[in-house]
């Protein structure tokens, strides 16, 4: 610790810190541009000006940057030093020379760190006579919005964009005054990071351009703490609702999870929920199928009594992207033996057994945050810039320890940005990445090696062996593969915190029980190492907790007529299985009623629909990856019948005469008999506060104390100003009255505070700058290994398997956008997702005699032949093609399996050699 | 030079850039056809720039009995009266001698102040062949302390010798080698800095043109010192004939062991490569320039880390001037102690200028540090080049500033020139008479660094902008008085505010013209008066009736029409029409057309 002056008080404060970062976190407003709390200084705005004084005796002093001087014990600084204060209105005077004065038509007006900082320091009027420099603006792609002239030329979104996300395609042009940030032509921003621009840049150079659609003040939405719905990793987020449509998603910070960043498919996947398939009432369809009818909840009620009269006929089907009480509530309606998890077969079976692992333990599951301090990483099978973006951004920014004792050596911190990457040169910590196809993470990798999904396995279990015995533990291990697994053996055990990653979505169990057993060799050897699985979709992990029996044993069960009854909740079954075997669930059944908020193959199906809540319109629990379970909180109130789903089914429940959902009058009671029922949820009920918090007896609003329009909104329709809706389910209230001050970490429905109407308030809610929200980052572990276990079951390595002529492994490919199933039905999003295709190695695809764009006809067993166009994708092995997953346009087809192709043209048969 | 085969002739032409310019390549050719059509028994050869570039083009003849003859200002029609009177007959064309050995070289008023150290070269070796340079004692150095195998004797000779770098920032070469040499890390790099930018500053090309070797020489001692084994040469891309001269040396020395791997038997190893700068004038400062040679944007970032600790890909890296380096070969040679005993207490040796504007004798000169800038204008320069008296001149370029001539008796020293507003600088000398608007010189290297900027501090991006901006109002008349105030702490703050050299010198010329040319800024503000009668907006052409003859020829040399008149009557300027482009004045032949 050191203890620093600042206008004559002692502080003492964290060591190695810069003075800016020291300053932001003892709650000054000392005003800056370039810094960043991510991206730390560059020193570019010179706008953090302070006076240094060499000794208590120093009267003069002398102007420095904070952001770059070190907060060394017993330094002396001053903040309302008079020259200082000139100095820094004197900064913001300049930069607001060329700043175009459309605050009241920009974006950003209102939440713009700019107009915040030009506040703070006190300019109001500029001295100079001058022309304003001009710039052309670029059309950037759907997700934003570009308008140079408002630039102020901080350099954040470069040294984001490039440095920090990796993106190519953006950069800084020209010199002196003219310098431009942009493409260098016209064109869509390829980084799937690219969103952030508009919450990272300190005005509206960049902005949202999905919402510039439905544009609302930022003092105008009604916010409310949410988490995103569109991968596992649940990055917490801000959605803002007016009108009784979403406007925005925003990031919000959670120092465990995903800190300062979203990803694009979290951003701007929100679009769903405005759009033109929703469900919104409920339907009913008459037993011939056909066109379904929109109905009153009373006639809903009563088709329903009619279903499900006969008790012990009914089976659930629950879902990864319904939340846990949805899950539980089924669960209760139809028994824990009659619930199945609604995920396909090799999906329930590989996340059980990730699930045991990391509850058999001996490694941890860490968060995001834990994650940024590996050191060295080991990626099993997974495309983790494709399936959990924000986990590959974070990968991205992991530096060796080493590297950071040798910056350290030559003076440089880690802060000190631009010296401490001159210095690392770049250098990432090890990052060896085994899988079958190529991943969005390869070009950042030590090594790569692709391979079958066996092969890859094999992989890892050679280097658990070397771990444990110091030699790859199988024979006729090809040399280079015993050489590769040595290498990430030897990296992984150097490291101090070594990491291995892999997951649901290479589809493999034996990977995944690879990276388990070189997780276990890292424990039992060298006592660290952390193990992180990946699962697919947003409460992926919380369904697995749940458990639940496989849809192959639904259709089972149903074919052999122990059942009639199906009720499915949010659940799309022609993604998570075969087209016939859905089809022939669905026949089987004689009664379908679907619970769900976006109309799909399945509910087209159903006799009886339910509008259920999206995230937006309803609150939950979803457990991500790491398996911290979280509170999404809903941001408005529906119109009309959409309701959560459990309370859908908990109306099913009582229909039915039983009294178990008698007692769920809130959220929190559901969680609680969920808690009691099943243990393992028993840390859900302290994720949050509960429904009666309150502070000074007051709840927390949902809109800003500065909205507006609340007396007009409406008055088209009503001239009295409408009582505004209650929410029982939480402390959240949907008016501007409340609770002023800060609300507890899990309930904070935006960043603001007095001076700080940008993202950049959320400095006053941490306990320091990045570091843990005050009162603790929110979320619930629900998984921590067992204690003392030794697991010590031989590995058991699989076989590699050959190919037969003729035959190809085809293995899922992803797609940031295109994979997730909700994403996609966003216009913005939509425009990003590639057309359908099939992926050959070059060399496959010419000794095939096929081109690329050159369709090809795809035969897997079970399945109904696919005719798909044939992409080249170097970095395949051969003898394996890809197919990307869930993408518009292709079939489910369960991955990896073999399959044959056929050339249409051609005829000639699949000539492999 | 070499000498020609016996009873040959040796005809060597200048042919450094400013050589050429002059229309060297024309004379080259007369030459070599006129003496092959003629069978003539001489050998005609190339080389740099020897200084005197307002003679150029220069001819030196040797005769087969050793004596020189150096001829300048010749044209293709002078040179085939020289073929044909001395080559031929033997007679000297004397009206055009600017040397013989009667009129020795050294002798001249432009040499006798001189001390050639940097330039030793310059003028008598063919750059293109690197057995001129070992003729005169090249590498001689090199075999030394390679034979020697102490780098620590070398940095302490370089240190003792007191040799500072002459890029302008003037840190002692001795300790940064030292400091590389004792950072941690592996491998070490050392690059030359030949990125030269100054608008008026032409010293490094003329080294690189005329004697690449002494600077690579240079290069290789201060690698083998610091323990580098791979090198770099950053030139300027607009220096062509440097970087091909460069190339050729490097080549050539490759091949004679002076470059590569166990270099002349000793076991130390060191490769050179040479990247061309676009253009960039803020590469020209070391950590830009690294990030520029790394292929990236070339942004200045904050020291420390020095890049003797973390330079060139994060590896310890020196980066030398090409003027320092050149010095290298020299102090290793003569000893520290001769070059010490040159100069002043803490400036010691000799330092490059390149000496152009309103001089009689423009060029490259190089002088001993401790002479005067009197000294320099006056006698080796000849005083002003036109009718009017000199009245300042700019050292240093845009990071320099404007001395007034009751300056000029500042000796040449680091501290002094600093003392007295302006900089040593990396070496332009810009001679200026009265003739010459200070404001608007100020506005000129203002205008250079404005655009200049990487854009990356906010004062130096913007302020040296609004600075700029207010000078260019004060040049048309449209200042106010506070506007001096307000250039005067906007340049502070540019000063103490920017990140690099760049920015904390840009305010430099303005600050300097603003100390002593205060009158000048305020006679454009308060008169509306362009003392030296140069800023367009202030000044007005008119027609001396006394004078004019009516002519008609300035009527047909206006662009805008603005004159008329009748035939043999006087005319008249109709001011409101004029566009102050001065044809008129060039054209008249009566000097009837006064600038008011």
């Amino acid at each position: 610790m050191a203890t620093i002056y600042i206008d004559n008080k002692p502080y003492v404060v964290k060591d190695r810190q810069n003075l800016l970062q020291v300053c932001l976190s003892l709650g000054f407003d000392l005003p800056y541009f370039c810094w960043h709390p991510a991206m730390h200084s560059v020193g570019a705005c010179r706008q953090c000006a302070v006076k240094l004084f060499r000794d208590e005796k120093d009267t003069r002093g002398k102007i420095i940057m904070a952001c770059m001087t070190l907060a060394k014990d017993g330094i002396r600084i001053s903040i309302d030093d008079p020259e200082a204060k000139k100095f820094r209105a004197g900064i913001t005077e300049f930069l607001m020379t060329c700043h175009p004065h459309d605050c009241p038509v920009c974006d950003e007006g209102g939440e713009c760190h700019l107009q915040d900082m030009t506040v703070m320091t006190g300019h109001t009027y500029r001295g100079y006579r001058f022309r304003k420099r001009t710039h052309r603006n670029q059309y950037l792609g759907p997700f934003l919005h570009h308008e140079m002239n408002r630039c102020i030329a901080c350099y954040r979104c470069v040294r984001f964009y490039c440095d920090y996300a990796g993106g190519r395609d953006l950069n800084a042009f020209q010199c002196g005054n003219r310098v431009y940030f942009g493409r260098h032509e016209d064109g869509v921003l390829e980084n799937i990071f690219s969103g952030n621009l508009a919450e990272v840049c300190p005005t509206g150079v960049f902005t949202d351009k999905t919402f510039r659609r439905h544009y609302t003040r930022k003092w105008d939405l009604q916010t409310a703490p949410s988490v995103c719905v569109h991968c596992a990793l649940g990055c917490n987020t801000i959605p803002g609702e007016r009108y009784g449509t979403l406007r925005r998603i925003h990031n919000r910070y959670n120092g465990e999870v995903n800190g300062y960043f979203l990803c694009d498919r979290g951003r701007y996947g929100y679009e769903f929920v405005n759009g033109n398939r929703r469900i919104r009432g409920p339907l009913l369809r008459g037993p011939g199928g056909g066109e379904a009818r929109p109905c009153t909840r009373g006639e809903a009620l009563s088709r329903m009594e009619e279903a499900l009269h006969t008790p012990g006929r009914l089976i659930g089907i629950g879902s990864p992207r319904a939340s846990l009480e949805s899950n539980f509530a089924l669960r209760t309606l139809v028994g824990k033996d009659r619930f199945f998890s609604g995920v396909s077969e090799r999906e329930r079976k590989l996340s059980a057994a990730a699930l045991e692992i990391l509850q058999r333990g001996p490694a941890r599951t860490p968060s995001l945050h834990e994650i940024r301090r590996a050191d060295a990483v080991f990626i099993i099978g997974e495309d983790v810039t494709n399936t959990a973006p924000i986990m590959a951004l974070t990968l991205l920014q992991l530096v060796p320890c080493k590297k950071v004792a040798l910056a350290r050596s030559l003076q440089i911190e880690p802060w000190d940005d631009m010296s401490f990457r001159e210095a690392i040169q770049q250098e990432c910590a090890p990052l060896y990445i085994a899988s079958a196809a190529p991943t969005g993470l390869d070009d950042e990798a030590t090594r790569v090696y692709h391979a079958t999904p066996d092969d890859v396995a094999r992989l890892a279990f050679a280097v658990a062996h070397v771990l444990e015995s110091g030699v790859p533990g199988m024979e006729g291990l090809p040399e280079n593969v015993s050489g590769l697994a040595g290498e990430i053996a030897c990296a992984l055990k150097e490291a101090e915190r070594p990491l291995v990653i892999s997951g649901i979505g290479g589809g493999s169990l034996s990977m995944i029980e690879g990276a388990a057993a070189i997780s276990r060799a890292l424990r039992s050897v060298c006592g660290k190492g952390e193990l992180s699985f990946l699962f697919p979709e947003c409460n992926s992990m919380g369904l697995a907790l749940m458990g639940g029996r496989s849809l192959a044993e639904a259709r089972e069960v149903l074919r052999e007529g122990d059942a009639d009854t199906l009720v499915i909740l949010e659940n799309d079954l022609f993604i998570r299985d075969a087209k016939p075997a859905v089809e022939e669930l669905l026949k089987s059944a004689q009664h379908i009623i679907v619970v769900d908020h976006t109309h799909n193959r399945t509910s087209e199906r159903a006799e009886l629909v339910l509008p259920a809540s999206t995230f937006a319109e309803g609150s939950g629990t979803l457990v991500n990856s790491e398996g911290r379970a979280q509170r999404f909180y809903r941001v408005f109130v529906p119109d009309g019948d959409i309701r959560e789903s459990w309370r859908w089914i908990q109306d099913m429940i009582s229909i039915s005469g039983r009294g178990e959902a008698a007692g769920w009058k809130v959220l929190d009671d559901i969680a609680g008999a969920m808690a009691r029922e099943m243990p393992e949820f028993e840390a859900v009920t302290r994720i949050a506060p509960p429904a009666d918090f309150r502070i000074s007896g007051e709840k927390i609003p949902r809109q800003p104390h500065r909205a507006s329009g609340r007396t007009a909104m409406h008055a088209h329709t009503d001239v009295h100003e409408p009582m505004p809706s209650d929410d029982l389910d939480s402390p959240l209230a949907f008016t501007m009255e409340g609770y002023g001050g800060q609300a507890p970490p899990a309930l904070i429905p935006r960043f603001w505070s007095p001076g700080w109407n940008s993202v950049q308030a959320v400095n006053k809610f941490q306990q320091e700058i990045a570091g843990p929200l005050k009162g603790g980052d929110p979320g619930q572990r629900l998984i921590e290994p067992a204690e003392g276990v030794k697991s010590a079951s031989p590995d058991k390595i699989p076989e590699a398997e050959g190919l037969r002529p003729g035959e190809w492994l085809l293995v899922p490919l992803y797609h940031t956008f295109g994979t997730e199933e909700m994403s996609v039905l966003s216009s913005s999003v939509a425009e990003r997702v590639p057309a359908p295709y099939l992926a050959l190695c070059p060399e496959d695809a010419l000794s095939l005699g096929i081109g690329e764009g050159e369709a090809a006809e795809l035969i897997a067993s079970g399945e109904a032949q696919q005719r798909i166009r044939v992409r080249y994708l170097k970095g395949l092995p051969r003898g394996v093609a890809g197919l990307p997953v869930s993408l518009p346009g292709v079939g489910m087809i369960d991955l990896p399996q073999k399959v044959s192709l056929v050339i249409p043209a051609k005829t000639a048969d699949t000539g492999k050699v | 030079m070499r000498l020609p085969p016996a009873g040959n002739y040796g005809v060597t032409i200048g042919f450094g850039s400013c050589g050429i310019a002059a229309g060297a390549d024309a004379v080259l050719r007369k030459f070599r056809e006129e003496i092959a059509r003629l069978k003539l028994p001489a050998r005609v050869d190339a080389t740099g720039c020897i200084g005197m570039c307002h003679r150029e083009v220069l001819v030196e003849l040797v005769s087969p009995d050793g004596r020189s003859f150096l001829y300048g200002e010749v044209t293709p029609d002078r040179a085939t009266r020289i073929i044909d009177e001395h080559l031929v007959k033997g007679h000297p064309v004397r009206e055009w001698l600017v040397a013989d050995e009667n009129k020795r070289l050294e002798s001249l008023p432009y040499f006798a102040k001189q001390k050639k150290i940097v330039l030793r070269n310059c003028g008598f070796v063919n750059p293109e062949e690197i057995a001129d340079y070992i003729q005169r004692g090249g590498y001689t150095a090199l075999r030394a302390i390679l034979r020697n195998g102490d780098p620590d004797a070398v940095i302490e000779t370089v240190a003792s010798s007191g040799l500072r770098g002459r890029g302008g920032g003037g840190f002692p070469t001795g300790k940064k080698w030292r400091l590389t040499r004792d950072a941690k890390g592996a491998p070490k790099y050392f690059i030359c800095n030949a990125d030269e930018g100054d608008p008026g500053a032409f010293m490094d090309r003329s080294v690189l043109e005329g004697d690449p070797h002494s600077v690579l020489e240079g290069m290789i001692i201060a690698a083998f010192a610091i323990g580098a084994s791979e090198g770099y040469f950053y030139v300027r891309a607009e220096y062509p004939l440097a970087v091909k001269r460069l190339r050729k040396a490097l080549s050539q020395a490759g091949k004679k062991g002076f470059l590569g791997k166990n270099i002349l038997g000793s076991g130390f190893s060191f490769t050179v490569s040479l990247m061309e700068g676009a253009g960039a004038f803020v590469c020209g400062e070391e950590t830009a320039l690294i990030k520029s040679l790394q292929g990236e944007r070339g942004m200045p970032r904050l020291r420390p880390p020095f890049p003797a600790v973390s330079g060139l890909w994060g590896k310890p890296t020196c980066i030398n001037n090409v003027e320092t380096l050149a010095s290298v070969p020299w102090i290793i040679q003569s000893g520290a102690s001769d070059y010490a005993a040159i100069g002043t207490q803490t400036s010691k040796g000799t330092k490059v200028f390149a000496l152009a504007g309103k001089i009689a004798r423009g060029g490259l000169v190089e002088v001993p540090m401790g002479i005067t800038i009197r000294e320099i204008i006056e006698d080796i320069g000849g005083g002003s080049g036109t009718r009017l008296p000199i009245k300042a001149i700019q050292i240093g370029g845009p990071s320099g500033g404007c001395l007034p001539r009751s300056l000029f008796d500042t000796p040449i020293d680091y501290e002094s020139l600093q003392r007295s507003g302006a900089i040593m600088g990396s070496g332009g000398m810009i001679v200026l008479d009265e003739s010459s608007c200070m404001v608007d010189i100020a506005r000129y290297f203002l205008a250079f660094t404005q655009n200049e900027s990487c854009g990356k501090c906010t004062f130096c991006r913007i302020g040296t902008k609004r600075m700029l901006e207010i000078l260019e109002r004060i040049t048309q008349g449209k200042g106010h008085m506070e506007d001096l105030d307000l250039i005067e702490e906007l340049a502070g703050k540019v000063k103490i505010a920017s990140l690099c050299g760049l920015g904390q010198t840009a305010p430099n010329p303005v600050l300097t013209t603003l100390r002593f040319f205060r009158d000048e800024y305020e006679a454009h503000i308060r008169d509306h008066r362009c003392p030296a009668k140069k800023c367009k907006a202030l000044i007005r052409y008119a027609i001396d009736s006394s004078r004019c003859v009516g002519c008609g020829a300035c009527v047909r040399a206006c662009p805008a029409g603005a004159i008329s008149g009748e035939k043999k009557q006087a005319h008249r300027i109709n001011p409101d029409v004029c566009t102050r482009c001065g044809l008129c004045v060039e054209t008249c032949k009566f000097d009837a057309i006064a600038t008011e």
